[in-house]
């Protein structure tokens, strides 16, 4: 497969590869995929009470695509607020990164990571406001 | 001495010509240009001779007589020829087939093609180590079988099936044995006669010889059987298979079988098994969760297909770009599907996206095995330390017990 530049460059040099604490608070968790299908992908936000993601954080276990889609996507939320980063289309990834057709689903999976990520923050927070502080 | 890159490790999917072999093709594209079929002048009789030596060749490779050897373009004709030749022509006997499903296309899709001509084909199960045994042959015949196609040796997890068994059961209920050998040659004895095989697939690119030329080998003698051609023309090959026959190309298939007869026996195969077992060895010393496929035991000296859990097989291949090898991962096929044979012998889809094929040959040396051993040990470890799933093991953490959201 002939893969762009880009791509390829996040492939090499992935983009805030890691993880961050999955218990803490301000952090959102999102994991997507099934290993079935040969792609997983955990994507982690950080973020702060002004609703601005002040870290992300990606592992993927999936192909050079999906490794750079999920890269790509942590450089494109990171100081970024929620809803911007509830905007971002997997048209945008497949784009930036040149993916052939074969390959779109790889950045499906990276909007579906954020706005799972997004969706256990929200539920946490939630969580946080019904419990009574003592 | 630095090894130079990429290092070819994917001799399953072809092989390199060897220049001994180019060395003997050169002539008859050059000077000795005839028509192996001009029975009038010199340039005939010296292509002539050329064609025929090369069929002795190959004879001698697989135990035949010269007489027994077709030339074909390719093993994917000869899969062609062999299985749909024999079919049509003995269809009045029955309509009924036997295959498995760890056949090369050539064989899935040539018994697919008989399916529309009113032939119910049984695709046979292999055992979890990737071979067919007899008695599954020897349970699926019916009174309408009329033939059995078995490969020698898998092109993906190089396993060697019980031909010599298999074939003492077709003979046994008159059903006629198609052999697929192509991998097998040069690598594993072969004698078509004491395995009971009635046609044999051959091809020269997988053994050091020029693509686009191959052979089947159709039995003579009794008990008698016969099949009909599927190309029609000059009556050239006993009118099995038309066409003016490419002397060349022949030449360089004919020669390639002597070297993979002596690769039988002069330690080649010794030697490229050794270079196997020190790439196996180095890798399962360096790295935990491997997985290899297939039977060990019965399996090619040169095939190494083995799953590294938790990194996806087309990353991984993108991270070894020095070396050259094949995935059965599906994101390394256009169907998105992974590997149909690590599937049929039941692996887990989980580790079919995983696997690696490496293939070695009679040109590897040791230095590349070695920097080959480091540099997938390096990009595993990397790989591993992006994969999600390493980190949940790491953490104890059965992944089955996950809700995925399979798509
Ligand atoms: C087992 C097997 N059969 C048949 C073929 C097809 O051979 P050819 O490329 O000569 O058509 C191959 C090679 O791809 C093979 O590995
Ligand atoms: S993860 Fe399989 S194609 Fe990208």
């Amino acid at each position: 497969m002939a893969y762009s530049d880009k791509l390829i460059e996040h492939y090499e040099n992935p983009r805030n590869m890691g993880s961050l604490d999955k218990n803490a608070e301000d952090v959102g968790t999102g994991l997507v995929g099934a290993p079935a299908c040969g792609d997983v992908m955990k994507l982690q936000l950080k973020i702060n009470d002004d609703g601005i993601i002040e870290d992300a954080k990606f592992k993927t276990f999936g192909c050079g695509s999906a490794i750079a889609s999920s890269s790509l996507v942590t450089e494109m939320v990171k100081g970024k607020s929620i809803d911007f980063a509830e905007g971002i289309k997997n048209t945008m990834i497949a784009e930036e990164l040149a993916l052939p057709p074969v390959k779109i689903h790889c950045s499906v999976l990276a909007e579906d990571a954020i706005k799972a990520a997004i969706a256990d923050y929200r539920k946490k927070q939630a969580e946080r406001a019904a419990t009574p502080s003592e | 001495m630095a090894v130079k890159l990429p290092i070819y490790l994917d001799n399953h999917a072809t092989t390199p010509l060897d220049p001994r072999v180019l060395d003997e093709m050169l002539p008859y594209l050059t000077q000795h240009f005839g028509n192996a079929a001009s029975r009038n002048h010199s340039f005939g009789w010296t292509a002539n001779e050329a064609v025929e030596r090369a069929r002795e060749q190959v004879a001698a490779l697989i135990g035949a007589d010269p007489k027994e050897i077709i030339f074909t373009s390719g093993a994917t004709e000869s899969d062609n020829l062999g299985i749909i030749g024999a079919a049509r022509f003995n269809s009045k006997k029955g309509k009924h087939i036997i295959t498995s499903k760890l056949e090369h296309k050539a064989v899935l899709d040539s018994c697919h093609a008989l399916e529309s001509e009113g032939f119910e084909i049984t695709f046979l199960d292999s055992d979890p180590d990737g071979l067919v045994k007899p008695e599954q042959v020897e349970a699926a015949i019916r009174p309408d079988t009329v033939l059995c196609a078995i490969m020698m040796a898998n092109n993906e997890i190089g396993t060697i099936n019980p031909i010599a068994e298999i074939g003492a059961v077709c003979r046994r209920h008159n059903v006629i044995f198609h052999v697929d050998a192509v991998q097998a040659l040069g690598r594993v004895a072969i004698d078509v006669v004491a395995m009971n095989v009635d046609l044999m697939a051959i091809s020269a690119h997988k053994m050091y010889g020029p693509k686009g030329i191959g052979a089947l080998y159709v039995r003579r003698g009794r008990p008698r059987f016969r099949i009909e051609p599927l190309i029609h023309g000059g009556g050239h090959e006993r009118g099995l298979r038309s066409g003016t026959l490419p002397v060349h190309q022949i030449v360089g298939l004919g020669s390639a079988a002597k070297y993979a007869l002596e690769a039988l026996t002069n330690g080649e195969n010794d030697r490229i098994k050794a270079l196997r077992d020190r790439l196996w060895e180095g890798l399962s010393k360096n790295l935990d969760h491997l997985f290899i496929n297939g039977s060990w035991e019965h399996r090619l000296p040169n095939n190494l297909n083995c799953s590294f859990a938790y990194v996806e097989g087309e990353a991984l291949m993108m991270g070894i770009k020095a070396i050259a090898c094949s995935s059965g991962s599906a994101c390394t096929s256009a169907s998105l599907e992974p590997s149909y044979v690590l599937r049929a012998l039941g692996v887990d889809v989980e580790l079919a996206h995983t696997s690696m094929r490496f293939g070695v040959g009679r040109f590897n040396t040791e230095e590349e095995i070695d920097f080959a051993i480091e540099l997938i040990t390096e990009k595993v470890r990397w790989l591993r330390q992006m994969s999600p799933l390493y980190e949940l093991v790491q953490e104890g953490v059965d992944l089955k017990s996950i809700q995925w959201a399979a798509h």
